[in-house]
């Protein structure tokens, strides 16, 4: 008996008429969809986006050039050189992350003392050739003086700071 | 004269492409809604320009041909596949009279120029010299000819109601009861017969891009892919028109009512209404397996509707 209530109920497209009322009733579902350029998802603070080298509040940089970030960094996408001021205090004569490299794994952020390295909420950095995504020390402190408010909220919510 | 012909030919054809356009539009926006997404909504307003956006993307794009391909076959393969779909609407009546070939056996021409359009198909696959392309062209020559069997058996009973092969004589057979009122069997028959003719979900296993990447559209680019689409959107046009045609009384008003209104827009709502199901169902089911799909043809319909005829035929003999 079940045999054959089972035939009829195929012959008669029972299923497949159950599926397409089911899907006729999404057709006025509210749409899930977010209208990505003019609407944005909120950002977690521990989101890592593109790197920027931050500066204290009187305008010095930050790193020190004790290379933890160059020595951490799985993909090897950062390389430092150094040198010493006359006050004896070190700094980077260059400091360069090579972005296509990068996993943004945040270790860098991590390892360094002084938080002069940090990896910001801003993920819209597309560039149309490798060579721009090269990122020098200036780029890097240009990123942290635009970025500098949000990243100092993004610290405190993080209790980092 | 001539002249005339050729200039409305003309605009029937513009105003297909038109159809056609936006009917991917529309596909997208319906797909999207039932997955609860918003679909295009950028270029113009709620994406109205979208179809212009994409066919100056697909013109400006190069034609590849692969190196190794008969060059002439390779071309000519979309070329066809287009040319027979445009080709079938010559004989389509849209209103009382409105119909550029009014001959009297349009019901075959119809047959015969969609089983026509799997040599686009099987062209498209043999000269990509590609596996997955050949391998796409197989199963879709494959396909087409399981289900052109059921095709045409379905539409038996409809010539034995009717009486006649010329597609106008058919809609005023329908005068006073459709046809999908005695034949509803064989109208369903007939659209699951119709998605897997034109390869769509969930019989799109031609172009399965899941195991076959595209099938046989792998190799084409720019232009010669756009006819393929175009033709696709268009065979889909056309087998709702064949739909409305012979099971929904294809011109004439559902009520005495409604009388006022002309035929050609009922024609329009009707063919709307089977689109919309083509959406619907693609937007609902999975793709079958091929087994599947061989079996529900040859096993299922097959027998089914040749039960079908014969019970028409006994009734027919009975009444008369």
């Amino acid at each position: 008996m079940s045999m054959f209530r089972k035939h009829i109920k195929r012959f008669l497209l029972v299923d497949l008429l159950g599926g397409l009322w089911k899907t006729l009733t999404y057709l006025w579902k509210p749409k899930v969809t977010l209208n990505y350029p003019f609407e944005k998802n909120p950002l977690s603070p521990r989101f890592r986006g593109e790197h920027a080298l931050r500066r204290y509040d009187n305008g010095e940089e930050r790193c020190i050039a004790c290379k933890l970030c160059e020595a951490v960094c799985p993909a090897q996408a950062i390389i430092i050189e150094s040198d010493e001021k006359e006050d004896g205090t070190r700094f980077a004569t260059r400091y360069d992350i090579d972005m296509t490299k990068c996993i943004y794994c945040g270790l860098c952020e991590e390892a360094c003392p002084v938080d002069a390295i940090v990896e910001g909420p801003n993920y819209e950095f597309a560039q149309e050739t490798r060579e721009a995504l090269y990122y020098t020390k200036e780029k890097l402190l240009e990123n942290g003086d635009l970025w500098e408010s949000a990243i100092k909220v993004r610290l405190e919510q993080k209790g980092s700071l | 004269m001539v002249l005339e012909l050729f200039g409305r030919v003309a605009l029937a054809i513009i105003f297909l492409l038109l159809l056609v356009a936006y009917l991917i539009y529309v596909e997208r926006k319906i797909i999207a809604a039932i997955q609860r997404r918003k679909g295009p909504n950028i270029v113009g307003f709620f994406g109205l320009l979208q179809p212009f956006a994409d066919a100056l993307k697909l013109l400006h794009k190069e034609t590849i041909v692969p190196s190794l391909s008969p060059k002439i076959l390779f071309l000519l393969a979309p070329v066809l596949t287009f040319f027979f779909s445009f080709m079938a609407w010559a004989v389509i009546p849209i209103g009382a009279g409105y119909v550029f070939a009014d001959i009297s056996v349009g019901l075959l021409y119809l047959m015969a120029l969609t089983s026509l359009s799997g040599y686009g198909i099987l062209i498209a696959g043999w000269a990509s010299q590609s596996t997955y392309a050949l391998l796409g062209s197989l199963r879709s020559a494959a396909q087409m000819i399981s289900y052109e069997i059921s095709l045409s058996l379905v539409l038996v009973p409809v010539l034995l109601l009717s009486g006649s092969l010329n597609l106008t004589a058919i809609v005023e057979a329908q005068q006073n009861l459709w046809f999908i009122i005695p034949l509803f069997p064989m109208f369903v028959i007939f659209l699951i017969s119709v998605f897997a003719e034109t390869n769509r979900a969930p019989f799109d296993l031609p172009e399965a891009e899941a195991e076959l990447v595209a099938g046989y559209h792998v190799e084409y680019t720019s232009m010669s892919f756009a006819f393929f689409f175009l033709a696709e959107y268009a065979n889909m046009i056309l087998m709702s028109a064949m739909a409305t045609i012979l099971f929904l009384g294809g011109w004439l008003s559902p009520c005495e009512g409604l009388i006022h209104l002309p035929g050609p827009v009922w024609f329009c709502l009707k063919i709307s209404l089977v689109l919309f199901l083509f959406m619907w169902v693609r937007a609902s089911f999975p793709r079958l397996r091929y087994d599947q799909l061989m079996r529900l043809g040859w096993k299922v319909l097959l027998p089914f509707s040749f039960a079908w005829v014969i019970l028409t035929a006994g009734v027919v003999v009975l009444t008369q």
